[in-house]
């Protein structure tokens, strides 16, 4: 394991252009091209206020704002295990013919995801500053650990689904129904508070839970994340990571001739 | 550096591919249908061993399917044996796929980054060989524009330029030193010399012998997925000439049956069409023309002691026999016949009456030899026209590439044709002595 890592390291100019280009090539050949970027999660909030401040609405006070720092989050994991699943299979030509420690896709894949979610952070900021909420320096401090941490689970995450995809091509189905569970199993449309006791316990095993709540800390109510929380999500990151590793590196011996 | 090192080492190794009769890899299939799973396992190497020490050349040969690409791609890792084990020293880089990952709307330059990344290179690494890379690519003038607007030719030199640029300790090359023109082809040779003076562990998997005898000092013959012979390529090649060569006969001694039993099944129908009916099979239109009054029925390539080849060395002889068939008697007939290499330039080409036989007429089937005594052509495919036509020049069977040889040559020299030579040397040294 320490060999392959060592390996990935001497890769890094692979995952660096394979970003690059992903990056590139997403907005290829449309008129606003990376502005995109910005311009989704713009709208996104813009729905979101419409809906939840004049139709539907809750009892949480600035509720786009509530919504609006989980979900982007929470997009950039999702696309991560959806979008994950078939990065192996789309680029079956390079690994049939070529070479390469095999995680340098899916690490290039979740982190071109990543890197359009710190874009997207910028909306947030803005938004935050203008919400009138403020940023608390010392919670924002936080918040690098916090991303780290479901950086890494997604890209644990991102190795077990484009592993698995690679021999059961249903998987990448699967995982948009599961995925959109997923979403609702975690508090980030609701508070966690409203979660009946009972539940908690298995509630508490998703790690989402704990990195939306560290975000929405730190975002939100401007200030400095529950601790444990953000340690016991870093070990369940750390575990799932651990785990998509293992796993690839078993079925990575075969994807050849899978293919 | 100790040249006795082994770099390489292959022990036993076998691999086994799934060929699944009925593939269903969707979640119904599997669960519904498991009787539909059902696979052939083949064997594809059943037990491969050999070392290759540094700075050594060898040469993988062996018919299609035997196995040969399989043990290059179980030595770059792309797939992993099922049992036995390769040990490999040093950085590994491999031509199987040139121009892995190019991206057509990105330029040359960027696209030598990406392409030199996915061979492990950092970006300093690229900085520090970009410079030759271009060089060595002729694209200075085309590095800042689109892929997409290359030739075929200049996208292949730009991949292969990135590719042996790459600094490996072991080189590994499947098939692909038939990019570009001629020029472009020698000049990778060259490359490939160099790089093997510098001490890198090359191995080679190749059709082209010629290709084989040039650069390595071992061939591998793999046989049904077992090493049949190795030891010198001269050796080997010729060993492996021979038993492709006796194929060939046995294939053609089937052809030759099975052609019997079509022409009796065509006289019978001739029987009742008129005679004078074309027998001209269309999709022969093309290469193929003449009045038909005579037709070239078959077309024997043979070496000297009468054996059935298609790949000669350069200065072998060639002898060509044309069993022919005659349906109306032909005057004044003449046989010709055409050397065309890859590019479509006439090598050769020579016939009856340039030769100033006495002329003569068919009147019977019968067959005709041409006996080339020093075939002198390079390596390299060629295609052979023959013909025969009537004395005032009319075709009756033109037959365009008609049958195909390769010429191998254990010698680097370069052109089309080798021209008999000695060198003389003399100085003023030499006088003094």
């Amino acid at each position: 394991m320490i060999s392959r890592i060592q390996e990935l390291y001497a890769y890094r100019q692979m995952i660096f252009s394979l970003v690059k280009k992903d990056l590139r090539g997403r907005y290829k050949g449309s008129v606003l091209g990376f502005l995109w970027t910005f311009i989704n999660p713009l709208f996104q909030l813009v729905v979101y206020t419409i809906v939840f401040s004049f139709i539907l609405k809750s009892g949480i006070e600035k509720y786009y704002l509530y919504l609006f720092v989980a979900l982007i989050p929470w997009i950039f994991f999702s696309a991560s295990i959806t979008g994950g699943a078939s990065c192996i299979v789309a680029q079956k030509d390079l690994v049939k013919k070529i070479y390469f420690p095999r995680q340098v896709i899916p690490i290039s894949y979740v982190t071109s995801c990543f890197v359009n979610m710190l874009l997207s952070f910028l909306v947030i900021f803005v938004v935050v500053l203008c919400s009138g909420v403020g940023l608390n320096p010392l919670a924002l401090l936080c918040l690098p650990v916090i991303m780290l941490v479901e950086y890494l689970l997604a890209i644990g995450m991102a190795l077990l689904a484009s592993a698995v995809t690679v021999y059961f091509k249903d998987l990448e189905h699967i995982l948009g129904i599961v995925s959109m569970a997923w979403m609702y199993l975690t508090p980030i449309m609701y508070d966690s508070a409203i979660v009946p006791e009972e539940f908690r316990p298995i509630f508490n095993l998703n790690p989402m839970t704990h990195i939306i709540g560290c975000y929405r800390d730190v975002l939100y109510y401007a200030r400095i994340p529950d601790l444990t929380s953000l340690a016991s999500s870093f070990g369940l990151g750390l575990l799932f990571l651990v785990a998509g590793w293992m796993v690839f590196e078993k079925l990575q011996q075969h994807f050849a001739e899978e293919l | 550096m100790n040249q006795n090192e082994i770099v390489i080492d292959v022990q036993n190794i076998t691999k086994k591919f799934k060929i699944y009769l009925d593939k269903g890899s969707q979640l119904k299939e599997r669960l519904l249908f498991r009787s539909r799973n059902r696979y052939e396992e083949r064997e594809v190497l059943r037990g491969i061993s050999f070392q290759v020490r540094r700075g050594e050349a060898i040469g993988l040969i062996g018919h299609n399917g035997c196995g040969k690409s399989t043990t290059l791609k179980l030595l770059t890792k792309i797939m992993y044996p099922d049992s036995g084990t390769i040990t490999m020293h040093g950085r590994v880089s491999s031509l199987i796929e040139l121009g892995a990952g190019f991206h057509p709307d990105m330029s040359g330059r960027e696209n030598i980054y990406t392409n030199a990344s996915i061979f492990g290179l950092t970006k300093k690494e690229i900085d520090s060989r970009l410079e030759d890379i271009i060089r060595f690519s002729e694209l200075e003038e085309f590095i800042d524009n689109p892929v997409r607007t290359y030739s075929s030719g200049m996208y292949m030199r730009l991949a292969f330029s990135v590719a042996i640029n790459v600094d490996a300790d072991i080189l590994l090359i499947d098939e692909i030193l038939g990019v570009g023109d001629a020029n472009f082809q020698a000049k990778c040779f060259n490359k490939l010399r160099e790089i093997k003076a510098k001490g890198t562990t090359i191995v080679i998997v190749s059709h082209s012998l010629g290709q084989i005898e040039q650069i390595c000092e071992r061939s591998i013959w793999i046989h049904e997925g077992v090493i049949r012979a190795q030891g010198d390529p001269k050796e080997i090649d010729l060993a492996y000439l021979e038993y492709m060569g006796q194929k060939i006969q046995e294939r053609t001694a089937q052809e030759l049956e099975e052609q019997a039993a079509r022409e009796a099944q065509e006289a019978a129908e001739q029987a009742e069409k008129l005679p004078e009916e074309p027998e001209e099979e269309p999709e022969e239109v093309k290469k193929r023309w003449g009045n038909g009054n005579a037709r070239i029925r078959r077309i024997h390539v043979c070496t000297a002691d009468g054996r059935e080849q298609r790949t000669f060395r350069t200065g072998d002889a060639v002898h060509i026999r044309v069993d022919y068939k005659v349906s109306k008697p032909v005057e004044d007939a003449v046989f010709g016949i055409g050397i065309f290499n890859r590019d479509g330039v006439q090598c050769y080409g020579t016939n009856t009456h340039i030769d100033k036989l006495p002329q003569f007429r068919l009147t019977e089937s019968g067959s005709v030899e041409i006996r080339l005594h020093e075939v002198m052509l390079l390596p390299g495919d060629y295609l052979i026209d023959l013909a025969i036509e009537s004395g005032d020049g009319i075709p009756v069977d033109y037959f365009r590439e008609a049958c195909r040889i390769e010429m191998i040559s254990p010698i680097g020299d370069v052109g089309i044709v080798r021209i008999g030579h000695e060198w003389l040397r003399s100085s003023t040294e030499d006088e003094q002595k």
